[in-house]
């Protein structure tokens, strides 16, 4: 017999302003069983009248009991995330459900090396993953390509620092100063100076919003790398 | 049990009941576990092969040739999104099935890129299923299972199998492939059937 998924109710503990427009929410939730790197939980808001819906957020935090976060980005026009982001406050409630989710996840048992290529908030449960490699003291091979439109986007950068993995940012807006290249989308070039050789046989996640899954995904077939080997979460154009 | 989020309105009201936790969305969200396949229409191929070992296969044009129908149905996908009023074509699932003879009661649904869902073959039957080719009009898009995808819009949209290639139909249940990662083995939106024991 299969337990259901209930929904508990946790309590925002504390939050972290990650960038103007995203905002980490630190969740206690007694009954937390602890989670898999790159899973997701469902949460629940009800308005006063009853009125109620339902979205799905990757977990950003390495796995433990009683606690989890999640970090949200704005989306203009949203109906859940910016009260998620800019309203729900410290010691307030929030109905969730999870984790779900059991293919878009990394185990610390899993030693082959790992690609990671975020767009935006892609990079959350990456994040997940690099937090739990770090936590577990694994020294299988990391590395980050995180495209972000501007340097003050870029979510978890001093953090992302101090992991342990290789990092290469993708600015397609706008770069710091002195930066070698010029903004720009990431293309065939770039994933074949910063990731692993295919002939490495990463295991490759690719998160973001879905025109730069599209694309990524697209380059690293064409560049031989193994379909299989490549899993991948989009969002967007519309959510909350 | 719902605790009422304190501060929370919410916004996007609608006239028309949705299913349980959904909201409505006027884009086409794209939701995929890898890459997206490429097709060719020259090597697409799609069969059906009964639980003796019988088959029954189209080719693009043979699809092509059959009976047009085109459904206007809401869609609900389990991440949450509901998009209303959507217009596709294809070729209804009744029609393919004319010709073939089967006492099984389940269906494997196989696509070109690895993918596999599962429902009970009384889903696929009686106009409520379609291989769909056309979206709004147009040839449907690489990214949303073109050349040619399952449509079942009573359940969850993970079951209308995106780069449709087969369907295997068998006497005994056989979970896909979001069925073994903690996801419903029905989906149907109406019980809000998500994740395993939903």
């Amino acid at each position: 017999m299969v337990r259901r998924l209930a929904w508990q109710v946790g309590t925002v503990a504390s939050v972290r302003e990650e960038t103007a427009t995203a905002r980490t929410l630190v969740l206690d939730v007694p009954d937390w069983p602890g989670h898999l790197a790159g899973q997701h939980l469902d949460v629940r808001l009800t308005a006063p009248d009853g009125y109620s819906t339902e979205r799905s957020y990757s977990i950003a935090s390495a796995t433990a009991e009683g606690r989890v976060e999640i970090t949200v980005q704005v989306v203009a026009d949203g109906e859940v995330s910016p009260y998620l982001a800019q309203v729900l406050s410290v010691g307030d409630p929030l109905e969730l459900r999870g984790p779900v989710g059991g293919y878009f996840v990394w185990r610390p048992a899993d030693t082959q090396p790992v690609q990671l290529i975020a767009g935006g908030s892609g990079i959350v449960p990456l994040m997940a993953m690099a937090r739990t490699r770090a936590q577990v003291g694994s020294s299988v091979p990391f590395r980050l390509l995180y495209s972000v439109r501007s340097p003050a986007e870029a979510i978890y950068a001093d953090e992302l620092a101090k992991l342990g993995l290789e990092v290469t940012y993708a600015y397609t807006r706008r770069t710091p100063p002195d930066w070698p290249t010029p903004a720009g989308r990431v293309n065939a070039a770039l994933l074949a100076d910063v990731t692993f050789p295919a002939d490495a046989t990463p295991r490759t996640y690719v998160c973001g919003p879905t025109p730069f899954v599209e694309t990524v995904a697209d380059l690293l077939v064409d560049a031989g790398y193994d379909p299989a080997a490549i899993r991948t979460e989009r969002f967007g154009p519309t959510g909350g | 049990m719902s605790v009422i989020s304190p501060g929370f309105t919410g916004r996007r009201r609608h006239d028309r009941d949705l299913p349980p936790g959904q909201y409505l969305t006027d884009g086409f969200p794209v939701l995929t576990y890898g890459p997206t396949p490429k097709v060719d229409l020259a090597e697409w191929n799609f069969g059906i092969v009964t639980e003796t070992g019988a088959t029954h296969g189209w080719g693009w044009e043979a699809l092509q040739a059959l009976p047009h129908e085109t459904p206007h149905v809401d869609i609900h996908c389990v991440t949450k999104w509901s998009k209303l009023d959507t217009d596709w074509e294809g070729v209804s699932l009744d029609t393919l099935f004319e010709n073939v003879e089967t006492e099984a009661e389940y269906a494997k649904i196989y696509s070109y890129g690895g993918y596999t869902t599962n429902l009970p073959l009384e889903d696929l039957l009686d106009g409520k299923a379609w291989i769909a080719f056309g979206f709004d009009g147009e040839p449907l898009e690489a990214e949303h299972g073109g050349p040619a995808r399952l449509l079942v819009p009573h359940l969850y949209f993970w079951k209308s199998a995106k780069w449709v290639r087969g369907i295997q139909l068998l006497t005994e249940d056989e979970p896909g492939f979001w069925e073994e990662n903690g996801y419903h083995n029905y989906g149907d939106p109406w019980r809000e059937q998500r994740y395993q024991g939903d």
